[in-house]
């Protein structure tokens, strides 16, 4: 055990691609962490789809051991966070589990919103905050321009900030001096009643449910008797241990130290991050601040391209969701896309993610409905509903009123693609709170409903800004709003699968994109059909597709029978995979392309 | 012979001058053909088959291809006797496809003689600038003679032909129509120009170096030649079939009717009979060589010989049968659900227990099969 003056514990900050996981490989590296065979890229990301993106989606820890020049031996924990906006509250957590940060950033890029929503989490959290210039051995570099901005941008002092190369590893010595001098050792009491924090937790072929903890006072023992502060669900704990990066079992956790444990859990709702873990017998008596149980924020159906998948994906969303506290999923029956789930995500990369990972992992072709947010609905009963699928919104005349969820939205853009974004940010029914320009980029800060997000806002600001633009968020609260369910009819009958909530105002522009989309993807059929999109009985768009003109084979004689027969068998195996509609069919490859948003 | 069940007999000749860039049948260019032997390879197949329709009623041999005027007179003579000696009773409809260039019109005779009785004339098209497209070898006043010595030679005379051609209007389609019309013929095969996976025009079309005409003008087309030809008496008993009544093709009525055939020589087709009762699709192997060596080692080139379930069999029927102007008997089709909306909808009618499409239908009718068999 060491001492808590010789204890840090820090985590690094960067915009996606500025160089964070290749830092923590170097610093592994130096600090003997792995040997040579051992070694790759992206040690402490392990998922494949968080390896192939470059992103983190879970926490994840290392301790190091560094002999300082002074002579002295510290123990580094590296707590590795997940970068991304859905995850700002699991990064908030991240971050309270250490001291002091590394900020990197990119030497030729410069500040991106990225790294500004982080550093403010961090700076939140106390940290004390370590600049560094990454990529200074590139010919783009700019170190000054780039220092000013982290002056500006952030307010943060970045005159001594570290030159390094993370890909060669010039500078990366420099960097483990600093953390051990520039950040605070941990403070924590033995003697106390155990208080330690929940900073992640997922699912380990042989461990069980794993979870992640920071102890700030007492001692985490094997044999222990734990309990939740916040879940109130209590685990003998089987495996005490730290990463380094590979698991390495201990005997205890003391103040100050990072490590996991494992406790036969059944249920990984159990585990929320943010949670305060205390011994069973001698509780602390607080928890400590800041745990917020996960709320999903985006919501969408998800369904099996194959309807005889559904058993398949019943099972690979169980076995999902045991790694991901945040996930929720319940069963949900729709009439054009057959039985799938409603699932809740922290946000649209998380939706992502799990979809990729369904496809990927388990081998499942989905089809994933337009992501909705959670809309209050106040009914004339003077009850509060909570809306999570379009499908299930009541009829307008037993509602009084209705509200939506709003963010406080922070963009960095080039001068040059400015207006582009702001005209965006004021199409989706923004509201500007500011906009400052710094070394030829400004950064706009806008209140925008997050609904006009989720359909297609990333896919719309990364084309109008040729990706220079980055963009964060963080939720603010609800908001009363005019919101009307958009519906759309095939021949008359509505289409459960593609009616979404939208704004009054959107609505007209939304219904007639869509129709015209489906009049695209529909194809011709023997009788014309009328697509339209409707608020309640009222027609705003419509778009008809004409009948079949032609279509009949000009030969057919003996040799073609068993030609046509095979085209035949062919087209009902196709049919297969049709949905009927009223008397229209229409392949399911027409709602997943009309479920794609962002292509105008 | 009275009461046996009518069949026909399909011979296929492999071999053509020149590949046409339209065309995906099963033809070959060939430096040399040994006809005698081909000749004795074609009667080993009857003979080997034969049996499998012991006792019907030979109502039809048509001779297709390939380029089957190509064939020596004496070899289809030497079929035809073969035939007519297994099968001996009223006299067959004997069909040759040939094309209308002035060395085979020098055949013709020949092929009379043998026994043939009706031609099928590959004009195509009366404009030389189409014949150049489609890679004809011949000029319009060529074919034009060519049908003269058909004329004079033969009593039943059809001229295929290629419309809906890049291009071609509404108009110019009417005045060669009309010139084709002056000739009197009994019976016409008018197709639409159809871009066949396989063949040159598949890979120049999806290039985009020339265009079909639109969906809209090639239902005008259609439904010009259709008034154009019962004006001048010819109906269209099938799809893309118009004859004067009495005239139509026998044998090809065989296929869309349902009844059995018997396919000789490489790629051929048949539906025969089965012992059990149950129906064979038979094709024979595809390449010249590996049928010739199949024929002279087992006796017949059959590749394939398939059992068709019941519900194959009616789909058959239905998608064979919808073609002609006679329909199918109501009770053929395997499950009548779909029927009644395709009847509300003026795509097919019930008349007298039997379906048939209304032109309507017609125009429309790989959709209308799909959803009444879907």
């Amino acid at each position: 055990m060491t001492d808590l003056a010789h204890i840090r514990n820090f985590s690094i900050i960067a915009h996606i691609d500025h160089g964070k996981s290749t830092l923590a490989d170097r610093l592994i590296e130096l600090c003997g962490g792995l040997t040579a065979r051992e070694r790759r890229d992206q040690v402490l990301d392990s998922m494949e789809i968080e390896r192939e993106r470059g992103i983190t989606i879970k926490a994840n820890t290392t301790r190091l051991t560094y002999t300082a020049r002074n002579g002295e031996m510290y123990e580094l924990n590296l707590i590795d966070t997940p970068g991304h906006v859905d995850f700002t509250y699991e990064v908030s957590r991240s971050l309270a589990a250490c001291e002091g940060s590394i900020l990197v950033v990119d030497a030729s890029q410069g500040v991106e919103a990225q790294t500004l929503a982080n550093v403010y989490l961090a700076i939140d959290a106390n940290h004390e905050i370590v600049p560094v210039l990454n990529k200074i051995d590139l010919p783009a570099a700019e170190p000054d321009r780039v220092k000013q901005e982290i002056n500006d941008v952030i307010g943060l002092d970045a005159s001594d900030a570290l030159p390094i190369s993370a890909k060669t590893g010039m500078g990366v010595d420099e960097v483990l001096e600093a953390i051990v001098h520039k950040l605070p050792p941990p403070k924590g009491d033995e003697a106390a009643a155990l208080k330690a924090l929940l900073v992640d937790s997922w699912y380990d072929a042989y461990l069980g449910v794993v979870i992640l903890v920071r102890i700030r006072d007492g001692v985490l023992r094997k044999g222990m008797k734990i309990r939740m502060m916040g879940t109130g669900a209590a685990y003998e704990v089987d495996e005490v241990g730290v990463f380094t990066p590979k698991p390495l079992k201990v005997n205890e956790l003391t103040p100050g130290s990072v490590g996991f444990i494992a406790a036969s859990i059944k249920t990984i709702a159990d585990c929320q991050v943010g949670d305060t873990i205390t011994d069973d017998r001698r509780p602390a008596a607080a928890a400590l601040p800041g745990f917020k149980p996960s709320q999903p924020v985006v919501f969408c159906g998800l369904f099996p391209v194959n309807s005889d998948d559904f058993e398949k994906l019943r099972d690979s969303i169980a076995k999902l969701a045991l790694n991901d506290a945040s996930f929720e999923y319940q069963m949900e029956t729709s009439a054009a896309l057959g039985f799938g789930f409603r699932c809740g995500f922290l946000g649209l990369l998380h939706l992502e993610i799990i979809q990729e990972r369904l496809e990927r992992e388990f081998d499942l072709d989905l089809i994933t409905t337009a992501p909705s947010v959670v809309y209050k609905v106040h009914l004339t009963d003077g009850s509060t509903i909570e809306l999570h699928n379009p499908a299930d919104m009541p009829d307008p005349v037993r509602i009084a009123g209705m509200e939506e969820p709003w963010i406080r939205a922070t963009v960095m853009v080039p001068d040059s693609y400015l207006g582009a974004v702001l005209a965006l940010c004021q199409e989706r029914r923004g509201e500007q709170l500011d906009l400052t320009y710094v070394s030829g980029r400004a950064m706009a800060v806008y209140r925008l409903p997050l609904n006009e997000v989720v359909y297609d806002f990333y896919d719309r600001l990364k084309s109008v800004s040729r990706g220079y633009a980055s963009f964060d968020y963080q939720i603010e609260g609800y908001h009363e709003s005019d919101l009307v369910k958009l519906s759309i009819l095939v021949n008359g009958d509505p289409v459960d699968a593609l009616s979404m909530v939208v704004h009054r105002t959107q609505a007209e522009a939304r219904g007639r994109h869509l129709c015209m989309r489906l009049k695209d993807l529909i194809p011709r059929q023997l009788f014309k059909v009328a697509i339209q999109a409707a608020i309640g009985g009222k027609v705003i768009a419509r778009e008809t597709l004409s009948a079949l003109r032609k279509d009949v084979t000009a030969k057919c004689y003996g040799g073609d029978a068993t030609r046509k027969r095979k085209l035949l068998e062919k087209q009902k195996e196709g049919k297969k995979r049709m949905r009927a509609i009223g008397n229209v069919e229409i392949p399911q490859s027409a709602f997943i392309a009309a479920l794609k948003t962002g292509d105008n | 012979m009275n009461g046996a069940q009518p069949f026909g007999l399909y011979v296929h000749w492999p071999f053509c001058r020149s590949k046409c860039p339209y065309c995906d049948f099963n033809s070959h260019v060939a430096d040399a053909i040994d006809h005698a032997r081909w000749c004795q390879a074609y009667l080993r197949e009857i003979a080997t088959l034969a049996p499998r329709l012991a006792g019907r009623e030979l109502s039809s041999i048509f001779f297709g291809g390939g380029t089957p005027s190509l064939m020596r007179p004496e070899t289809t003579a030497a079929i035809i006797d073969a035939a007519r000696a297994l099968w001996p009773g009223v006299e067959p409809e004997i069909t040759l496809e040939a094309n209308p260039t002035s060395i085979e019109a020098e055949k013709f005779a020949g092929f009379r003689a043998a026994g043939v009785n009706r031609v099928s004339v590959g004009v195509q098209a009366l404009d030389d600038n189409a014949l150049k497209f489609l890679g004809r070898e011949h000029s319009a006043k060529e074919a034009l003679a060519a049908l003269e010595v058909a004329r004079r030679n033969f009593a039943r005379v059809n001229a295929d032909m290629i419309y809906a051609r890049p291009e071609q209007t509404v108009a110019a389609w009417r005045s060669e129509l009309a010139r084709l019309l002056e000739l009197g013929l009994g019976h016409l095969s008018l197709y639409q120009l159809t871009i066949e996976r396989g063949t040159p025009f598949f890979g120049l079309h999806n290039k985009g170096t020339f265009e079909l005409p639109d969906e809209d003008t090639a239902a005008e087309l259609y439904e010009m030649t259709g008034e154009v030809l019962t004006y001048a008496g010819l109906f269209a008993y099938e799809v893309s079939n118009y004859a004067r009544p009495g005239e139509e093709c026998r044998h090809n009525l065989i296929y869309w009717r349902g009844q059995d055939y018997l396919g000789i020589g490489p790629g051929a087709h048949g539906r025969l009979p089965r012992e059990d009762g149950g129906r064979s699709a038979t094709a024979n192997l595809r390449r010249p060589d590996d049928w010739l060596a199949q024929v002279e080692l087992a006796g017949y080139g059959i590749g394939e010989d398939n059992v068709l379930s019941p519900a194959e069999i009616g789909e058959e029927r239905v998608m064979m049968g919808l073609r002609l102007a006679e329909g199918i008997a109501e009770d053929i089709i395997p499950d009548k659900a779909r029927l009644p909306r395709l009847i509300a909808g003026g795509f097919l009618e019930c008349i007298e227990g039997r379906i048939r499409t209304t032109a309507e239908g017609r125009l429309r009718l790989n959709a209308v099969i799909a959803d009444l068999l879907g």
